[in-house]
């Protein structure tokens, strides 16, 4: 316990970190914008990409339970949304419905996919995740006969933006004198959802059911020794990832307004996953620097390579999109090798594995 | 006299069989309240296996337990200790990357019933809950003598401290009858003691107390009753004193 004087400085400091934090967050797509709105768009990204590892978070990183589809909730999540908001039905509800009823929908497939896996742990339930995620994006790419719900591959066009009143997130608009961009827009709702779902992830891991989760990650005979109902517990975990996945579905669509089975490919779950783990898993901030760097790090590679190239050999010697792959892969190695337990874990997690080394 | 006591739990001829071993053939017993009932017997006579039935971790094939007054339905283990039944682990299991106060806290789960929405939301309800597993878990550290270690990681906790925060996660549940899976084994004389004291504690403050042991004179000294398993079956149920002068018993125990 240190007394009031050493208090206060601290609670200063705080503030003064959560006001420049803020500021930053309130610059960036400013800032971004001075590149073009391209790299507005690769923040939004970055920032639904922290929405999604979070989500997934719960699953794999409190729960214990490596789950290798969770892009099947986000497919359903933007699905739900595409039909239920674009011309195809000529179904156009508000986002304000959609959203949640996506979530919901996302929910009951987390149980659907938990409920028969729930004796399978480590590689085995890996395996049977993975399949799933593929099964839901066969579905939708085939969903279009006899009767045409998800229009096959070509995916489902002209979705609606997110509309509130005549407000639309799609178009340039001005607000209190400064012009904003359709993509500035969706930057400030994602970072509002980012916020959300970092202050729920925070709230669960100190809470009973995330005691629960934990319980079941460090010993599950233990924890249903200590009366804990593990199926129930564990498919708790799976309907809360999967609904956070479900609303980020539907945020993707109504922003890209296009969505087809292409955007959930495996490629996506591992993605996710390597955010989580890469960053820190089951920490929090370690989760969100996971989701910025594996979303900006290709990006920036992208832009970088091909001026670099030029500048060094003065002609392009590798093709800029492989070289992109092999640096990225390279990264996540090096990374994994030098910092096993993530870039930013949590204290616990680096005593832990350092101690397995030493 | 004995009979005069309330049962608090009546094994009927549990049988469980791994295969074509017998682990248990018809063991029946019968535990009465307020009691320390101590289970014997050499290595792989069944004690673990008679643990492990009662607590719903196996399904036994033949035979059933009633506790309390009601037959147990125990094909799951939370449900077991639902109705009163805690227990510790042979070889100890705590949850070791988390705290030894949060071990106590996850204890609590049974008794609590914060859900998600109370989690994200943080209501009175749910806030006033939390304190109280807070304070309940850490009354329960001071029990069993550990409090200074409430925020070290289970797993960096000394050997007998595991031992100890075993048995109050296992009181956390409120449990009636508390069932003691070698406590002793690895304690040296001092530990050994302070474990008998401990025992004795949690029986007078009104919990039944199931132990499994190796230590015969820990046994001897601390158990009222005591049976003895031997091949999965019992061969004596008794006052110490008596056990300790069955033929049956030596021989067991000093092999035939």
């Amino acid at each position: 316990m240190s007394g009031e004087s050493g208090r206060s400085p601290r609670g200063l400091q705080q503030w003064l970190g959560l006001l420049l934090l803020v500021g930053v967050l309130l610059a960036v797509p400013f800032v971004a914008a001075l590149g073009g709105q391209a790299w507005v768009r690769i923040a939004n990204f970055a920032i639904l990409y922290v929405f999604l590892a979070l989500g997934l978070n719960i699953v794999v990183g409190y729960a214990g339970l490596l789950d290798l589809g969770y892009v099947a909730f986000y497919a359903v999540g933007a699905y739900c949304y595409a039909l239920l908001a674009s011309p195809h039905f000529g179904i156009h509800l508000p986002f304000w419905v959609i959203l949640p009823f996506g979530a919901a929908l996302a929910c009951l497939f987390g149980i659907l996919l938990g409920a028969p896996t729930l004796k399978l742990r480590g590689d085995y339930l890996a395996i049977v995740t993975l399949g799933f995620g593929e099964i839901i994006r066969i579905f939708m790419n085939n969903l279009n006969a006899p009767i045409n719900i998800t229009n096959g591959a070509q995916g489902i066009t002209l979705i609606d933006p997110i509309r509130i009143g005549d407000f639309s997130f799609a178009k340039t608009s001005t607000l209190f004198g400064i012009s904003l961009s359709g993509p500035q827009k969706y930057y400030f709702l994602l970072v509002a959802l980012a916020a959300l779902v970092i202050v729920i992830n925070i709230r669960l891991q100190n809470s009973r059911i995330g005691r629960a989760w934990q319980a079941i990650r460090e010993d599950e005979v233990a924890a249903k020794a200590c009366g804990i109902n593990t199926r129930n517990i564990k498919l708790l975990a799976f309907a809360m990832g999967a609904s956070f996945g479900g609303i980020a579905g539907g945020v993707f669509a109504a922003m890209q307004g296009f969505v087809s089975p292409e955007s959930f490919s495996l490629m996506e779950s591992i993605t996710i996953l390597a955010m989580v783990v890469l960053g820190g898993m089951g920490h929090i901030p370690g989760v969100i620097l996971g989701a910025v760097l594996l979303t900006g790090l290709p990006e920036a590679l992208r832009y970088g390579i091909e001026p670099l190239q030029k500048a060094v050999f003065g002609r392009m010697i590798i093709d800029p999109e492989s070289l992109r792959m092999l640096v990225f892969g390279l990264a996540l190695v090096l990374v994994m090798r030098f910092r096993p337990a993530g870039l930013w874990p949590s204290s616990l997690r680096r005593r832990e594995l350092s101690e397995v080394t030493d | 006299m004995a009979e005069q006591r309330q049962i608090l739990l009546a094994a009927h001829e549990v049988a469980k069989h791994f295969g074509g071993v017998k682990a248990l053939h018809d063991v029946s017993l019968t535990i009465h309240r307020g009691e320390i009932y101590g289970l014997i017997g050499p290595n792989g006579a069944g004690k673990t296996t008679f643990f492990n039935c009662l607590t719903g971790l196996y399904r036994n094939e033949g035979g059933h337990f009633v506790f309390d007054g009601v037959k147990l339905a125990a094909d799951a283990p939370h449900k077991a200790a639902a109705v009163g039944i805690a227990r510790t682990f042979q070889n100890i299991r705590l949850f070791g990357n988390m705290t030894a106060i949060e071990n106590v806290m996850v204890g609590r789960h049974l008794r609590t019933r914060a859900g998600v929405f109370g989690a994200i939301s943080r209501n009175p309800a749910t806030r006033a809950e939390e304190a109280a597993i807070a304070r309940r878990a850490d009354e329960l550290l001071h029990y069993v003598g550990i409090q200074e270690r409430a925020h070290d990681y289970a797993r960096h906790l000394s050997y007998g401290d595991q031992r100890r925060l075993e048995i109050a996660r296992a009181l956390a549940t409120e449990p009636k009858l508390l069932a003691l899976d070698e406590p002793a084994a690895g304690m040296n004389g001092t530990e050994t003691e302070a474990l008998r004291v401990l025992v004795e504690g949690i029986r007078r403050d009104g919990v039944t107390v199931l132990l499994i042991e190796h230590d015969v004179k820990l046994v001897m000294g601390l158990c009222d009753r005591v049976a003895v398993l031997d091949y999965g079956e019992k061969i004596c149920e008794d006052v110490p004193a008596v056990v300790q002068r069955d033929p049956r018993v030596i021989e067991a125990y000093l092999g035939g």
